[in-house]
């Protein structure tokens, strides 16, 4: 269990946007760099470790891109790890980031990361080469139509609709119109989502996220160093938990219920993990709100059943019930989420970012009233690693 | 600065590999290649029959032991139609499937052809979840997942 309080005690992020010509990738990472020390009150050289979120290098077009950023960030004379596990890189980083400190060997790590995938026409055919060259990479699999398989499949099991994952897209579009940070912020009605041009069957244009440039960096410190600091109003870490599913998604079709690629099993043992170790009976009591992994309107409808909101099969309905709007009983991605800007290096350190000022009552216009307790999830690999953060203002 | 006066860099990733298939990938695609046949490795513990075949059970942590002939014929678990093109990818549309072939546990993926994808509303109205499908082959094979592909029944 978890031997020390540790919290976050600065977030920075810059705007999500689909270029930014004006700076190099180490140039990006250290406005994020920059804004959280600021955040937090802290110099560079208070940092004893640090942890760079950095997801795939053919996207950067860059082998091993965290060496360049390294002193742009204020890497310099201390530990620095790079951490990737695709889509969840960002959860990932948050949890290396979370065990230095537990060790007890480290009192204040940055954890940080930026993405400029804008820079290559086109994303999907990198994301095709994560697949194996042996079986799969030829079949054309890429990252839309991997969630496009999970989509059909939660469709067929629990008669999920278009115009129910339809209902997501409008909601996050609506909220990140109040996320300065947000990418695209422009909303959007059910009709549109659903006669957008088709992607790759069932998802279509507004089904999906877009490829997103920015910055994000969260600063984590130990009990010892915020109180020595003098810092009050903390998002406090209280479970950190991961899992890994089967890497070939054909794996999760034989019909076993606990094993199926129409849900995000590895997400729901996580988050049982995590929500154990938070001392979390009643998810859907007591989570305050949500900041989701989901860079499709589908993901978002498995994860949310995954997390407890809801059952199996019927997050659709619960949508349609408004439970996860803005007034709703578990506000989803009041940032707008992955949907309204997916820069996959940091997406997943952007969500803790997000439930980190949601619970610390920092979100400004996004602020869902209230929040004590948050969550935050990522999502990465072959719908295969997913990791869930808590967040509470109490330690 | 103003846009126009950046300087851009042009950089192109463009590396050769040469993937061993290994010794299970090797025997699973010669038999595409030699005798038309697709097969399949059983788990001793959990007994579940994987395909594409791998040398481990990733369930039991135990290797495989016996290999296992699969039926051609099987039903649709997962699919998408792909109607976007994407940089270094197929000319669309196309169809691709997660098939669960008679006697294998696990579904395979391959592309599903010999249908009309033009029109999608008719298109998705075949290609479902639980639909049947049958192997075909090509005619010159070379030991490549693409040496065969799904058609309706
Ligand atoms: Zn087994």
């Amino acid at each position: 269990m978890k031997p020390r309080n540790i919290g976050i005690i600065g977030v920075g992020q810059t705007k999500y946007v689909t270029r930014r010509d004006d700076v190099t990738l180490p140039e990006l990472a250290r406005e994020a760099a920059v804004l959280a020390l600021e955040d937090a009150g802290i110099a560079f050289n208070d940092l004893d470790g640090m942890v760079f979120s950095l997801a795939l290098d053919a996207l950067e077009g860059t082998e091993g891109a965290e060496r360049w950023c390294a002193d742009a960030v204020g890497g310099r004379r201390i530990p620095f790890i790079r951490v990737h596990t695709g889509g969840a890189t960002g959860g990932s980083a948050t949890h290396a980031g979370f065990l230095h400190i537990a060790s007890g060997l480290f009192d204040c790590i940055l954890v940080i990361g930026a993405e400029k995938m804008g820079e290559t026409p086109d994303a999907q055919k990198v994301l095709n080469q994560i697949f194996d060259p042996v079986y799969e990479r030829s079949v054309a699999i890429n990252a839309v139509n991997m969630c496009s398989f999970q989509a059909a499949r939660h469709m067929k099991k629990y008669g999920t609709t278009e115009y129910q994952m339809a209902l997501v897209a409008v909601r996050s579009r609506k909220n990140a119109l109040r996320n300065p940070h947000a990418h695209i912020r422009k909303e959007i009605k059910v009709e549109d989502v659903l006669t957008s041009r088709v992607i790759c069957y069932p998802l279509k244009l507004y089904d999906c996220c877009p490829r997103s440039t920015g910055a994000c960096a969260v600063v984590i410190a130990s009990e010892k160093f915020i109180k020595k600091l003098g810092k009050k109003n903390i998002a406090w870490i209280k479970g950190i938990a991961a899992c890994t599913g089967t890497y070939y998604m054909g794996d999760r079709m034989d019909g076993s219920s606990a094993n199926d690629h129409a849900d995000a099993d590895g997400l729901f043992l996580a988050a049982k993990r995590a929500y154990q170790m938070a001392g979390i009976d009643n998810p859907r009591k007591e989570i305050d709100v949500a900041e989701i992994y989901a860079p499709f309107t589908s993901t978002e409808l498995a994860a949310v059943e995954a997390l407890g909101f809801c059952g199996k099969g019927e997050s659709g309905k619960y949508n349609e019930k408004g439970l996860f709007d803005m007034e709703g009983g578990i506000p989803v991605n009041p940032s707008g989420g992955v949907l309204t800007a997916n820069p996959i290096s940091v997406t997943a350190l952007a969500r803790v970012a997000e439930a980190s000022l949601q619970v610390t009552g920092k979100a400004g216009e996004r602020q869902v009233s209230k929040s004590k307790t948050a969550v935050a999830t990522g999502e990465g690999g072959s719908l295969q690693f997913y990791t869930v953060t808590v967040l509470s203002n109490k330690t | 600065m103003n846009e126009e006066d950046l300087i851009f860099i042009p950089q192109r990733w463009d590396l050769k590999f040469h993937h061993a298939a290994g010794e299970t990938g090797t025997r699973f695609f010669k038999a595409i290649m030699e005798q038309k046949e697709i097969l399949g490795k059983k788990c001793p513990k959990c007994k579940r029959v994987l395909l594409p075949p791998r040398s481990f059970c990733e369930r039991c942590f135990v290797e495989t032991t016996e290999w296992m002939k699969i039926g051609s014929e099987g039903t649709i678990q997962a699919f998408t139609i792909v109607y976007e093109k994407f940089e270094g990818l197929p000319d669309p549309p196309y169809a691709i499937a997660y098939v669960l072939l008679d006697g294998a546990n696990t579904a395979m993926a391959n592309f599903v052809k010999g249908i009309d994808l033009s029109d999608i509303k008719k298109a998705f109205k075949r290609i479902k979840i639980g639909a049947k499908v049958q192997v075909a082959f090509r005619k010159k094979r070379q030991g490549r997942i693409t040496d065969f592909w799904y058609e309706l029944k």
